[in-house]
C-alpha cells in the first residue's frame, strides 16, 4: 500500500483529454495568459448584488457558511457568558428562569446545529474540491440552496429568541416537556423547524462532498491516495446522511405533528411513548458529536503532515480508524439513557461499544504522535493547537469513559460533569483543531497570513480558559450540582467552583476576541502568503492564494499520496478541458481515471428562490399546517427558475477514451 | 485529585456515600480516577517526548525520518500501544459491569454483599439473595412540576401514608423506591445513597437503596423538567427504626383540630380560599391531590420542595408571593388581609 502512495508506478506526465470542439489543444505554458482570462470569463460571478445572490461558486458559498457559522459561534458564546454570569454566585438575580432556560436551549442548539456541523461541512465544501483538484462541487446549485436554507433556519431561531419566543425545552427537547400539553405557545415549534432547516442544509452538504469526492478527483488520485482530510469529510458526510434523518423524523414529523395536528406519537395517555423520542433523538445525537469530531481529525492530519514535513504515519490505519469510528458511533446512543428503564444487559452492551470506539481514536492519536516524533516539527500556531487538542481531548475522553460506565453514569449524568465533559471534548476535540485549521488555511482563503505571535497568545488564553472553565464543572458534578438549573442555594457549597468556571469563560472570550482582532488586522496588514506558505502536501497549495474562481488553470495529475511532495517542482496537468464554458473532469470512482467531461451549472437565482419557498413552508408551518402546502406550491416556480435552460445548446457528456 | 475530592463538599457529594449502593459507585469512581490519571500521564509523557524529538530535528535542520526501519519501529510501537489500550479498556469494562451487577436488585434478590480482596476492581460476585437488611420498605415517589409526592406502601390500606418533599427511612433497612411521573420527565436522585432513576410518564421503575448511618441526605431532580427544575429538591431523613416508627405513627394520624381561636379562624381561611382547591389536610374536608399534602406540614424541614427553610416568615412569604420566590410554580399568589394571613399561619404551623 505504501509503495502505491509514493508514486513509483509508471505514469504519464500529462493526460490529454480528447479534443473538445472550440477548445484548440495547446501547450499550457504558451498560452497561460489567455487560458486564465478565458477561464476567468467563464467561471466568474456577475459583479454586484446579483452576482452575490446567484453565485454557485463553492468557495464563495463555503466562505459564507464559515462566516455565518462563526457569527453563530459568537452568539452562542454570548449566551454562554450570560449563563456563566448568572451562575457565578448562588441565588443570583441577574437572569430569571424563563430567560435562562431559553439561553441554555438556544446555546446548545446554536452550537450544535448552527455552528459545529455547518462549519465543519463548510471547511469540507471549501477545501475538498481544491484538495482533489476540481473546479467546483458536484451539484453547485444544490450547494447554494443548502446555504440559504441554513441561513433562514438560523435567522428563525434568533428572531424567536430576540422576541422572547426562544425555545426553552433544552436542545434535546425531551417529550412530554416539549409536547403540546407542557409547552404551549410556539417556542418548541420554532426549535423543531430550525432543526429541519439545518438538517436539509447538512444533508445537502453531505451529498455534495460524497459525490464530488467520488466522481471528480484529479486523474491519478486513486482512493488510496485521497488525503486524510478528504477521507474524514467523506466519512462525516455518510454519517450525516444516516444520522440526520432520525432527528428530522422525530422533530419535523412526530413532534411537529403532535403539536400541530394532534397526533399522539409521544402522548402516553393515548398509547404513545415518551421514551421513543429519546431513542430517535440520540440515534441522531450521538453520531452528531462524531460528525463534528471526525472532520476535526482530518484537519489535524493535514496540519500534522505539513508542520512535520512528512506524511502522517499509517495512512491505512488512519483511514480505517475514521471509517470504524463512523460505524461505531451509531452504536452508542443508549449511553445517554442509562438512567431510563432499560434492561441492565442492554445497558452493558453500550458501555462496551463506548469503550470500543476509544480504540480507533486512540490509534489515530498514536499515529500523530509517531508522526511528530519522526518529523521535523515546526511549532507554528496550527501545530500548537494540535498539541492542545491532544491534551484536552485525551483528558476529555477519560471523562467520557466515566460517563460510559453505567453505575458511575447514574451518579454523574445530568450533573455539571456532563457539560464539563462535552466542552472538553468539543472545544478540545473540535474548536482547537478548527482554530488550528483557521491559522493554517487563512492564507489560502485570503492570501494573507495571520499573526503567528497573536495566534500563540490566543492559544494560551483558550487553553487556560478551557481548563479554568470546565475542570470546575467536572468537580461540580461530583459535588452533586444538576445541570440546567438557573440558580442554586448558598448552603450547597457550589459557589466557589461556579465563580472559577465563570472566570474561565472570560478567558475563553478573550481568546476569541484576540482571534477576531488578528483576522481584522491580517486582512489589511497580514504578510502576503503566496501560493504555498507552509510547504503543504495537498493540491490546494498548488494554486494561487486566494484561488481563482476556477481553482486550477489546468487540472493537476496526482502521482503520489502527498500530491505536491511526490510531484517535485513539476506538477503534470490535464489538457483539453473546454475553456469557453464551465466544464469539470469526471473520473472513475476507484482509480480516478478520466471518464467524461461534465458541463458544470452556471449561476442562477433558483436556489435562493427555492430556499425561500422552503422557508415559507416551514416557518408558516409553525402556525398552520397550510404553510406546507403554500410553500410546496411556491417551490414549483422556484425549481422552474433553477432548472431553466440558458439558451446554450445542451451537450451530451463526452466519454473519454483512455488509451491503454 | 485530593484537592478535587476535598473541594467536592456539601450536602450532595457523590463521593461521600451513606449506603451500599452509593459506596459501590464511589469505589468505581475512585478506580476510574486512578486509571484515567495513569493513562493521561502516559499519553502526555508520550506527547512531550514526541514534541521534544520532532523539535530537536527541526532545530538541527535534519530531514524527517521516513526510513522503512523507522516506520517499522513506529508501527510496532503503535501496535503495542493499541494492545495496551485494549487491555485497559477490558479491565474498565469488567469493573463497570461488575459494579452494575452489584447495583442490580429485583424483588427476589440480587448479588449478595461480600467485600472483595483489597485492591480488586469494585464489584461483587453474582450470588443471588435478597437485599440484605430485612424486609424492604416500599415507597412510591411521584415526580410533579415541581415537587415530590411520597406514598408509603403497606399491606393494610389504612396504614398507607402520603406525604410530600420529605422521605423518612429507617437506617439499615432496604428501601424499594418505585418511581413514576405525574407530568413530565423528572429524575429521582439522592447522591449520597444511589445514582439516578429517571421518572418517565408511562413507566414505573424501581430503585433499591439503604442508608447505613443516620443523617439528612439531600436529593434533587436531575432531569430538566421546566421552569423550576432548579427548585425541586427533597430531604431523605435516615433515622433509627424506633424513631422512624414514631414518625410513621404520627404522620398516619389525621391533623389535630385547631384549639386556639386564631388557628380556628385560620382553618376557616384555608377552607374558604384558593388553598382548598389544591391541598389536602387529613381530618378536614380538604382532600385535593393537585398540590402537596399538608396534613403534617409543620413537621417538615423545608417549604416549596427544598427551596425555603420551614419557618413562619418563609411560610408567610410563600403563601403571599410564591411567584416571586419560585417563578412559574403552579401555586398562585394569594391576597389575604394581615389578620387572615396571621390566622392561616397559626393554623398551618399547628399541623405538626
Amino acid at each position: 500500500m505504501s509503495d502505491e502512495g509514493r508514486g513509483t508506478r509508471d505514469e504519464p506526465d500529462s493526460v490529454a483529454v480528447l479534443d473538445a470542439p472550440g477548445a484548440p489543444p495547446a501547450l499550457p505554458e504558451a498560452q497561460e495568459e489567455t487560458v486564465h482570462d478565458r477561464l476567468e470569463r467563464v467561471w466568474r460571478d456577475e459583479p454586484g448584488f446579483w452576482g452575490w445572490v446567484t453565485s454557485v461558486n463553492h468557495k464563495r458559498i463555503a466562505l459564507r457558511y464559515i462566516i455565518t457559522a462563526f457569527v453563530f459561534f459568537i452568539l452562542g458564546g454570548i449566551e454562554a457568558a450570560m449563563m456563566r454570569a448568572q451562575l457565578a454566585r448562588p441565588e443570583n438575580g441577574l437572569i430569571g428562569p424563563d430567560l435562562y432556560n431559553q439561553l441554555f436551549t438556544v446555546h446548545g442548539s446554536t452550537m450544535m446545529f448552527l455552528f459545529a456541523v455547518p462549519i465543519v461541512e463548510a471547511m469540507g465544501l471549501y477545501f475538498v474540491p481544491l484538495m482533489i483538484g476540481t473546479r467546483n462541487v458536484a451539484f453547485p446549485r444544490l450547494n447554494a440552496y443548502g446555504y440559504w436554507t441554513y441561513l433562514i433556519g438560523g435567522a428563525l431561531l434568533y428572531v424567536a429568541l430576540f422576541t422572547n419566543t426562544g425555545p426553552d425545552q433544552g436542545w434535546f427537547s425531551y417529550v412530554p416537556l416539549a409536547g403540546p400539553e407542557y409547552a404551549p405557545g410556539k417556542r418548541v415549534d420554532v426549535w423543531a423547524q430550525m432543526v429541519t432547516f439545518t438538517e436539509i442544509a447538512a444533508i445537502v452538504g453531505g451529498i455534495e462532498i460524497i459525490v464530488t469526492t467520488f466522481k471528480q478527483r484529479a486523474p491519478g488520485m486513486s482512493l488510496n491516495r485521497v488525503p486524510l482530510f478528504v477521507w474524514a469529510m467523506v466519512v462525516m458526510s455518510f454519517m450525516v446522511l444516516f444520522a440526520m434523518p432520525w432527528v428530522a423524523t422525530a422533530s419535523t414529523l412526530f413532534l411537529a405533528m403532535d403539536r400541530l395536528i394532534g397526533t399522539h406519537f409521544f402522548n402516553v395517555a393515548e398509547g404513545g411513548d415518551a421514551l421513543l423520542w429519546q431513542h430517535l433523538f440520540w440515534f441522531f445525537g450521538h453520531p452528531e458529536v462524531y460528525i463534528i469530531f471526525i472532520p476535526a481529525l482530518g484537519m489535524v492530519s493535514s496540519i500534522v503532515a505539513t508542520f512535520t514535513s512528512r506524511p502522517v504515519f499509517g495512512y491505512t490505519a488512519m483511514t480505517l480508524s475514521l471509517v470504524a469510528t463512523g460505524f461505531l458511533s451509531f452504536g452508542l446512543w443508549v449511553h445517554h439513557m442509562f438512567a431510563t428503564p432499560l434492561p441492565q444487559l442492554g445497558l452493558s452492551f453500550f458501555t462496551a461499544s463506548s469503550a470500543m470506539i476509544t480504540l480507533p481514536t486512540g490509534v489515530q492519536i498514536f499515529c500523530w504522535l509517531a508522526t511528530i516524533w519522526a518529523g521535523r516539527a515546526r511549532f507554528a500556531t496550527p501545530l500548537l493547537f494540535v498539541v492542545g487538542f491532544v491534551v484536552l481531548f485525551v483528558f476529555g475522553g477519560m471523562t467520557g469513559l466515566m460517563l460510559a460506565a453505567v453505575p458511575l453514569d447514574l451518579q454523574i449524568t445530568d450533573t455539571f460533569f456532563v457539560p464539563g465533559h462535552i466542552h472538553y471534548v468539543l472545544l478540545g476535540g473540535m474548536v482547537f483543531p478548527l482554530f488550528g485549521a483557521f491559522y493554517y488555511w487563512f492564507p489560502k482563503i485570503t492570501g494573507r497570513m495571520l499573526s503567528d505571535r497573536a495566534g500563540k497568545v490566543q492559544f494560551w488564553f483558550l487553553f487556560a480558559g478551557v481548563n479554568v472553565a470546565f475542570f470546575p464543572m467536572l468537580m461540580l458534578g461530583f459535588a452533586g450540582m444538576p445541570r440546567r438549573v438557573y440558580t442554586y442555594l448558598p448552603e450547597m457549597g457550589w459557589g466557589g467552583l461556579n465563580f472559577t468556571a465563570t472566570l474561565g469563560a472570560a478567558l475563553i472570550a478573550l481568546g476569541v476576541v484576540i482571534f477576531l482582532a488578528n483576522v481584522a488586522w491580517a486582512l489589511r496588514n497580514g504578510r502576503l502568503a503566496g501560493a504555498d506558505p507552509w510547504g503543504g502536501d495537498t493540491l490546494e497549495w498548488a494554486t494561487s492564494s486566494p484561488p481563482p474562481d476556477y481553482n486550477f488553470a489546468h487540472i493537476p495529475i496526482v502521482r503520489g499520496r502527498a500530491a505536491l511532495w511526490a510531484a517535485g517542482h513539476e506538477l503534470p496537468v490535464v489538457t483539453g478541458l473546454r475553456e469557453d464554458r464551465r466544464e469539470v473532469l469526471v473520473t472513475t470512482m476507484l482509480d480516478a481515471m478520466p471518464d467524461s467531461r461534465h458541463e458544470a451549472p452556471e449561476p442562477t437565482v433558483g436556489p435562493l428562490l427555492a430556499a425561500l419557498a422552503t422557508g415559507v413552508a416551514f416557518t408558516v408551518g409553525i402556525f398552520t399546517v397550510w404553510g406546507f402546502f403554500i410553500g410546496g406550491l411556491l417551490l414549483y416556480p422556484a425549481l422552474l427558475v433553477w432548472a431553466w435552460p440558458r439558451g446554450k445548446k445542451p451537450r451530451e457528456h463526452e466519454v473519454i477514451e483512455v488509451p491503454e | 485529585m485530593a484537592a478535587s475530592v476535598a473541594a467536592c463538599s456539601g450536602p450532595q457529594r457523590v463521593l461521600d456515600p451513606a449506603g451500599p449502593q452509593a459506596e459501590h459507585i464511589a469505589r468505581l469512581a475512585t478506580f476510574l480516577f486512578v486509571t484515567a490519571g495513569i493513562v493521561c500521564a502516559i499519553v502526555f509523557a508520550a506527547l512531550a517526548l514526541s514534541v521534544q524529538n520532532g523539535r530537536r530535528r527541526a532545530d538541527r535542520g535534519e530531514a524527517p525520518d521516513e526510513t522503512p526501519d523507522g516506520e517499522r519501529r513506529r508501527g510496532r510501537a503503535i501496535g503495542l500501544a493499541a494492545a495496551a489500550t485494549t487491555v485497559v479498556l477490558f479491565v474498565y469494562l469488567v469493573a463497570a459491569v461488575r459494579t452494575g451487577r452489584a447495583l442490580a436488585w429485583t424483588a427476589e434478590g440480587g448479588p449478595t454483599e461480600r467485600a472483595g480482596p483489597p485492591g480488586a476492581p469494585p464489584g461483587l460476585p453474582p450470588e443471588r439473595g435478597p437485599f440484605p437488611g430485612g424486609a424492604p420498605l416500599t415507597v412510591e415517589v411521584t415526580g410533579r412540576q415541581w415537587w415530590w409526592e411520597m406514598k408509603y406502601d403497606d399491606p393494610t390500606p389504612s396504614r398507607m401514608l402520603t406525604t410530600a418533599n420529605e422521605l423518612h427511612i429507617p437506617v439499615g433497612r432496604p428501601v424499594r423506591i418505585v418511581t413514576q411521573s405525574y407530568d413530565v420527565i423528572h429524575s429521582f436522585w439522592v447522591p449520597k445513597l444511589h445514582g439516578k432513576q429517571d421518572m418517565i410518564p408511562g413507566y414505573k421503575n424501581v430503585l433499591w437503596l439503604r442508608a447505613d448511618r443516620p443523617g439528612v441526605y439531600r436529593g434533587q431532580c436531575a432531569e430538566y423538567c421546566g421552569h423550576q427544575h432548579a427548585h425541586m429538591a427533597f430531604d431523605v431523613i435516615a433515622e433509627s427504626p424506633a424513631e422512624f416508627a414514631r414518625w410513621y405513627e404520627s404522620q398516619l394520624a389525621p391533623s389535630a383540630p385547631p384549639t386556639d381561636s386564631s388557628a380556628q379562624h385560620g382553618q376557616t381561611v384555608f377552607m374558604s380560599n384558593a388553598c382548598i382547591m389544591c391541598h389536602a389536610i387529613g381530618g378536614t374536608p380538604a382532600a385535593s391531590r393537585v398540590g402537596p399534602d399538608l396534613t403534617h406540614l409543620a413537621s417538615r424541614r423545608t417549604l416549596a420542595a427544598g427551596t425555603l427553610p420551614n419557618t413562619r416568615g418563609h411560610l408567610a412569604g410563600w403563601i403571599v408571593d410564591p411567584q416571586g420566590i419560585k417563578p412559574g410554580a403552579r401555586m398562585p399568589s394569594n391576597q389575604l388581609t394581615p389578620d387572615d394571613l396571621n390566622a392561616l399561619l397559626d393554623y398551618l404551623r399547628s399541623l405538626k
